[in-house]
């Protein structure tokens, strides 16, 4: 039984990476929800690596899957911090929205 | 170890004195501060001569031995170190000042006796005995700048010594702020011979002058002149000393008579090859500058009235002397009057001081007289120091200053005409002094009765510690003379002493055997011309005395510079305070104000709102990524 399955070429990694970053980069301007725009980061992070492994693929070069397992590492640093900055912050203020937190401003 | 080495030990045991006393003083109290200082000045002494005789004992050339105790500075090529040099003309220093300064160390426990700060007064004492070491025996300029410094400090400490009164304190800081313009001169030079040679220690200054550039030698020889005139009290930065009798009086006979001002006579001998390569006029203004001091101050204290003030014009008159004599060659002559003037002008500071102390601090000659009956062995010592001071041979100014006139002749007849001038002025008011203090009526004696109770009050000689001193000296001035006797070769014993550190450049004069024996009878007559003349006018009245206001006013000098410091003076400095407080305030405060406004304008763009800082970002990349592709790609 043939099934008409198309190939899957590279570009459909490619496409799907812009697609998880356009939609992370989106989610962070819009949503308030800290929580939500740290996911966001965290999607087009992942993005970023999607693509990396695949022009690694595509162009027959390590290179691009050692600077995943870098940027992994760096992720998992900056989850511990950053999320640990966002949890101790809406234990103080349930509530808050990204705009409500402006104490920096100049 | 070279016995040698030692010379470290000179300077190093007044400063052991000064920290112990500095800690311990006022619990060791009246008399035993006193003498212990004494003990660090003396062992210093002992120390020196130790150090001299293992200096004799070298062969004449190799008399110059530089000890490092370790490295001061070290930044680049530039490389300090703080090191002592031994040789004839340091240790000659170093032997008068730590003998003098034990004499008056001595004479200060009876003079200070009963002061509340009587430990004080030794500490500041042994500090400056320290720091003059240091100044002479340094083997680099840098080390004797220390000194220098370290002995103007001192000098500001003693001559505001009893602060309380308002003209002592600002004496001290007239001091100080004179020398301030001396210091200029000094560490321009230092920076004009480290930027020409490359280095500060004396052995490589001296030894590359010869291949310095005239015009630089002169550079730095008069920037060096210009420290000297400060330190040394001459025209036109000498108003500083006369005020400095505002110390007390051993403070006087030690710094501003024996010791720190002769410190300029020290530092142009030291460096007379550089003075040998500069251009002539260098020596010239040199001779000059000194020898119009003589006699403008010489003319000043004709008319003084304050015993300490005739000193004190005295001094600086002098000390011109021995910078006409380093103009004109004469370093042997420089440095022997500076010895014998420390003997005799010592002396009769610290008989100034007895009387002063035995008329309970009257220091006005007018309200003295007669006093060689109560005060014999103050007198018959102040006598040897005006008789040396006078030019009477044997004692010991007369050969000192006879040379020097001699040499002067030799550059010029009018140099020579002026000294002997200012020679006939010296032996003039130093007699009017001793008539008036110790001959004549008894002026003090109506002040002293009307204030009972009778006898409490009269003039009494001073205790045996102030008297041994006066004699040791009066001592010393006779004979000093005997230091470099004229006439033959074999009794030159300073000139040969001191020969490796002037080689070449002590001007060798020619002058006939008949016309040196004329010149120093012409010098005797003039000075016993001015003992006559002042006998006449002061001890038998027959003349009247001519003291016009403007002498005893020092020709206003003083009172002209306060007067154009008040006048044209602040309104031209005032003008500079104010080209401070627009243009340079102006600019720094201006790009302050910039980037404080700048940075106003721009805090609006951190709204403190998360997202939209990172749409900031999006836009940038954005942006960013447009322009390389429109760049690169097509």
């Amino acid at each position: 039984m043939m099934l008409a399955v198309a190939e899957v070429t590279p570009a459909w990694y490619l496409i799907l990476g812009s697609i998880l970053f356009s939609i992370g980069a989106v989610g962070l301007l819009v949503r308030r929800n800290p929580l939500v725009m740290f996911m966001c980061v965290e999607l087009m992070l992942n993005a970023v690596t999607l693509t990396f492994v695949t022009f690694s693929r595509m162009l027959n070069d390590v290179d691009g899957q050692t600077v995943v397992v870098f940027v992994l590492v760096v992720a998992a640093a900056e989850v511990v911090v950053g999320l640990g900055i966002i949890v101790a912050l809406l234990r103080k203020l349930p509530t808050a929205t990204a705009d409500d937190i402006n104490v920096l401003k100049g | 170890m070279d016995t040698l080495d030692l010379v470290w030990l000179i300077p190093a045991l007044p400063l052991a004195g000064f920290v112990v006393l500095l800690v311990l003083g006022r619990r060791l109290g009246e008399p035993a501060a006193g003498w212990l200082a004494t003990a660090a000045c003396s062992s210093a002494f002992l120390a020196t001569v130790v150090v001299f005789a293992a200096l004799i004992g070298e062969d004449q050339h190799h008399r110059s031995h530089v000890y490092d105790l370790f490295t001061w500075l070290q930044v680049g090529g530039f490389d300090v170190k703080l090191g002592f040099l031994a040789d004839p003309l340091s240790i000659t220093m170093a032997l008068f000042i730590t003998g003098i300064g034990t004499l008056i160390h001595m004479y200060s426990i009876g003079y200070m006796h009963g002061d509340p700060k009587f430990s004080k007064f030794f500490v500041y004492l042994n500090l400056f005995v320290f720091s003059m070491l240091m100044l002479v025996l340094g083997s680099n300029m840098l080390v004797t700048f220390l000194g220098w410094e370290g002995v103007g400090a001192c000098s500001y400490f003693l001559i505001s010594f009893w602060f309380s009164k308002d003209a002592n304190a600002s004496a001290g800081k007239k001091a100080f702020i004179t020398n301030r313009i001396g210091d200029w001169g000094f560490m321009t030079a230092m920076f004009l011979t480290f930027a020409t040679v490359g280095s500060l220690d004396y052995s490589v200054v001296l030894e590359r002058a010869p291949e310095m550039a005239p015009v630089t030698a002169t550079g730095i020889a008069l920037l060096l002149f210009v420290g000297a005139v400060g330190k040394s009290a001459q025209l036109p930065l000498f108003v500083w000393l006369p005020d400095a009798m505002a110390g007390p009086t051993p403070v006087s006979a030690l710094i501003h008579a024996a010791t720190m001002v002769t410190s300029g006579v020290y530092l142009m001998t030291r460096v007379n090859p550089i003075l040998a390569q500069g251009y002539d006029w260098g020596p010239d203004t040199i001779a000059w500058v000194g020898v119009i001091t003589a006699l403008f101050a010489a003319t000043i204290a004709v008319a003084q009235t304050d015993i300490k003030k005739v000193l004190a014009y005295s001094t600086i008159s002098q000390l011109g002397y021995m910078f006409l004599a380093v103009g004109t060659g004469a370093y042997v002559a420089a440095i022997f009057h500076m010895v014998t003037h420390a003997f005799f002008k010592a002396l009769m500071f610290l008989g100034s001081g007895s009387v002063i102390h035995g008329m309970h601090d009257e220091q006005d000659m007018r309200r003295m007289g007669g006093l060689r009956k109560l005060m014999p062995i103050t007198a018959g010592t102040f006598i040897v120091g005006w008789l040396a001071i006078s030019g009477v041979p044997p004692f010991s100014g007369f050969w000192s200053k006879d040379e020097i006139l001699l040499f002067a002749y030799d550059r010029s007849p009018a140099l020579w005409f002026v000294g002997l001038v200012t020679a006939l002025l010296t032996a003039f008011y130093m007699s009017r002094q001793v008539f008036m203090v110790f001959f004549g009526e008894e002026r003090w004696r109506e002040a002293a009765d009307a204030e009972a109770p009778r006898d409490a009050r009269r003039p009494h000689e001073a205790p045996w510690v102030m008297t041994l001193p006066l004699v040791v000296l009066a001592g010393l001035a006779m004979v000093g003379g005997g230091l470099n006797l004229p006439f033959t070769s074999d009794l030159h014993f300073l000139e040969n002493w001191l020969e490796p550190v002037i080689e070449g450049n002590e001007r060798v004069i020619d002058v006939a055997t008949g016309t040196k024996v004329g010149l120093a009878v012409i010098a005797i007559l003039a000075g016993l011309a001015g003992i006559a003349l002042a006998a006449r006018v002061y001890l038998h009245k027959k003349l009247r005395a001519i003291e016009p206001e403007i002498l005893l006013e020092g020709w206003r000098f003083d009172s002209s510079i306060a007067v154009f410091m008040g006048g044209p003076g602040q309104r031209g400095f005032d003008g500079v305070a104010a080209f401070d407080t627009t243009v340079i305030d102006g600019a720094v405060n201006g790009v302050a104000g910039a980037v404080s406004g700048g940075g106003k304008g721009l805090r609006f763009l951190q709204s403190g709102f998360v997202r939209s800082y990172a749409l900031g970002v999006a836009v940038g990349v954005v942006g960013l990524l447009a322009y390389f592709l429109t760049r690169s790609g097509i």
